[in-house]
């Protein structure tokens, strides 16, 4: 074992000697209670001069699911890749499953499980066939193949088709196969990056089904990452990443309890008079989001007449909501997750336009 | 590679290491150990069988060209040929150990193009991101794709009497000995190529700008005297050359015919006269397959 020097080493260590015992790695309930399952310090990684992660520092409590909550290239997937040893860190450390990720990757490697946003699957091999395959890669004892195998493939309801073909599958059904095959060597921590992206709604769904499920089977540690906010309810914990930084992390009802205003969204016949308007009579700042005038007031719908009353541009809809993680990700970015990937998606065709003039 | 010390020490007996605990049958999995890499190659080298067996296609497909070869211009050239064979030698007997090659030359270069293929369904990853070490996956590859393209030369092999080659056991134990040798050497080029080359059709393009020069070169269609200079030198280059000799030298001195006619028909590699023996142009290619296997080890461990 790797001596880790400075404070942040201890939790890692008290990990590794937790789990070092005769049981190789089997988690004991004595020991729970004091096991961090990720804990990050100071995290950075720079791919040349751009800066995906800028130092970020979180623990998750084993037995947690975690959810990494921002949009598209917030830098969530970087931060999943250096925990699961698919990337080095530029600055910073972590320790996952009590082990650290820059030092002891093998260890890491054996402790976790993976499932990707695109699918890693064998075509050309049926579902058990997968499973047997990653059995034997990560060293899962022979006795216990079978069983195992069983066992995750009930829980995803995939244990009838598991003679068949993988390219029978739906995408639905490679997505479970995947979720099954990272819990077949038992990990401590299962990392789901984007686990229901390009699933229709309904597949989403049965996808957390499976994975809520999970957390009442296994004694494991989830972390996912996620740019639906519905989703993030899910979560025990969540962290929001924006740019690269995380800007709140806590649970989804402390977060929304925090913003403690409700979302009011109007469309009007002149949206820029409207806004200067609630300026001026009701002294509120309200902005143009998702194609909307949205502002946040403490209870909306005693706000909703007044604002017939005395607001004089003609209102043609009106929505008011209870904080959302939304509002949440609004309040502490300043923008809507949806915009956020807009600006961003233009952003990346701005620079892809430049380069391409260059050429 | 970082491996922790105490591998023997926190290492419990077997039957401990799976328990049931709370309805979930609990799974820990070992350190990393020889063992456990032994059956990283052994996982590998059976899904390379088992997806060879389902692509029956494939086999009969790459069964194709060599029978072309044998059966069309072996019997279309024999008339040309035969006031220089020596007589009661078939024209086609001359090529066969040549078309066995080929046979397995398509097949061991298209299961190391799976690994292109494998990295653009994804599956490549699964493999890599393994506790295992890069080099038991590419050698379980390698030992994969030579097994089932010795399989192929089997196949062929079986179709003997086509070019009036006799059913003797220690010939046909010498030529898969033979065949198995250049299965793996080629494998392990086209694995090599597959740890750099990234696009399928790249790959493909490639390989088959390689295959064709390499196989006319070694002297499976004509015997390796009397070439002008140019081509005496190319042919000596040609690594395919020093497994086709040694086939025909085995094939040529199975039949019933004179010795000198049996050193008309495989005059054996010459190095400015020196003949090479067998051993040494054996030795080459496996020597070959290894440090091509080695190339492929590393840069596979180098990519993340």
């Amino acid at each position: 074992m790797a001596v880790h020097t400075g404070p942040e080493a201890g939790a890692g260590d008290t990990v590794s000697r937790a789990s070092a015992g005769p049981s190789n790695g089997i988690a004991t309930p004595e020991t729970d209670g004091a096991r961090l399952a990720v804990n990050v310090c100071g995290l950075t990684k720079s791919y040349g001069e751009i800066e995906a992660v800028r130092g970020i520092d979180f623990e998750v409590r084993a037995g947690e699911t975690f959810g990494f909550l921002g949009p598209n290239g917030a830098g969530k997937s970087t931060t999943i890749k250096i925990l699961c040893t698919l990337a080095k860190p530029t600055s910073g450390d972590a320790w996952v499953a009590g082990r650290n990720v820059r030092t002891e990757r093998d260890a890491v490697r054996r402790n976790i499980g993976l499932v990707f946003q695109d699918t890693t699957l064998d075509n050309y091999l049926s579902g058990a066939q997968n499973l047997r395959f990653h059995a034997a890669l990560y060293g899962v004892p022979a006795a216990a193949v079978a069983p195992r195998m069983r066992q995750v493939l009930e829980m995803v309801g995939l244990w009838d088709r598991r003679d068949s073909l993988v390219m029978t599958y739906s995408g639905g059904m490679k997505r479970r196969l995947e979720i099954a095959r990272g819990l077949l060597h038992a990990p401590h921590v299962l990392f789901l990056d984007e686990p229901t992206v390009g699933l229709d709604p309904q597949t989403r769904s049965s996808i957390w089904e499976y994975i809520n499920d999970l957390k009442t089977r296994e004694d494991i540690t989830i972390f996912l990452t996620t740019h639906y906010m519905d989703e993030a309810e899910h979560c025990d914990r969540i962290a929001i990443i924006d740019h690269g930084k995380i800007v709140a992390i806590d649970t989804p009802e402390a977060l929304k309890a925090s913003v403690g205003k409700d979302r009011v969204q109007i469309h009007t016949e002149d949206d820029e008079a409207a806004i200067a308007e609630l300026a001026d009579t009701f002294g509120i700042e309200a902005g143009m989001h998702e194609g909307a005038v949205t502002f946040s007031v403490a209870s909306g719908e005693q706000f909703v007449p007044q604002l017939f009353a005395r607001l004089t541009v003609p209102v043609r809809t009106v929505s008011v909501s209870r904080p959302s993680l939304d509002d949440v990700f609004m309040s502490y970015t300043g923008t809507t997750i949806r915009d956020a990937e807009a600006t961003g998606n233009d952003a990346m065709r701005q620079m892809a336009a430049r380069f391409g003039g260059r050429r | 590679m970082t491996m922790a010390p105490q591998t023997p020490t926190a290492q419990t007996p077997a039957p401990a290491q799976t328990r049931v605990l709370a309805d979930q049958i609990r799974v820990s999995v070992p350190q990393r150990s020889v063992r456990s890499d032994l059956r990283a190659v052994s996982i590998v080298w059976r899904r390379e069988l088992i997806r060879f067996r389902r692509d029956r296609l494939r086999a009969i497909t790459s069964l194709i060209q060599p029978l072309l070869f044998l059966l069309v211009l072996g019997t279309g050239l024999s008339s040309l040929a035969k006031g220089s064979m020596p007589p009661g030698v078939n024209f086609k007997t001359f090529i066969y150990p040549g078309v066995l090659a080929m046979s397995v030359m398509f097949t061991a270069i298209f299961s190391a193009a799976s690994i292109v293929w494998d990295r653009e369904f994804g599956f490549l990853r699964e493999m890599l991101v393994a506790p295992v070490s890069r080099s038991a996956i590419v050698i379980g590859k390698c030992l994969g794709g030579a097994t089932i393209s010795t399989f192929q030369g089997i196949v062929m092999l079986a179709l003997a009497w086509l070019a009036d080659v006799p059913y003797n056991p220690l010939l046909l134990i010498t030529l898969v000995g033979e065949l198995l040798l250049l299965a793996f050497t080629l494998t392990a080029f086209g694995v090599m190529m597959a740890a750099r080359i990234t696009q399928f059709q790249a790959f493909m393009a490639l390989t088959q700008m390689l295959v064709m020069p390499l196989f006319f070169l070694s002297g499976a269609l004509y015997p390796l005297r009397g070439l002008p200079g140019w081509l005496s030198v190319l042919t000596r280059i040609d690594p395919l050359t020093y497994v086709v000799g040694p086939m025909r030298h085995a094939l040529v001195s199975h039949l019933n015919i004179a010795p000198l006619a049996q050193h008309l028909l495989s005059p054996g590699i010459t190095w400015n006269g020196w003949v090479v023996p067998t051993w040494l142009s054996l030795g080459m290619v496996a020597a070959m397959g290894l440090v091509m296997m080695s190339i492929a080890i590393v840069t596979f461990s180098k990519t993340e």
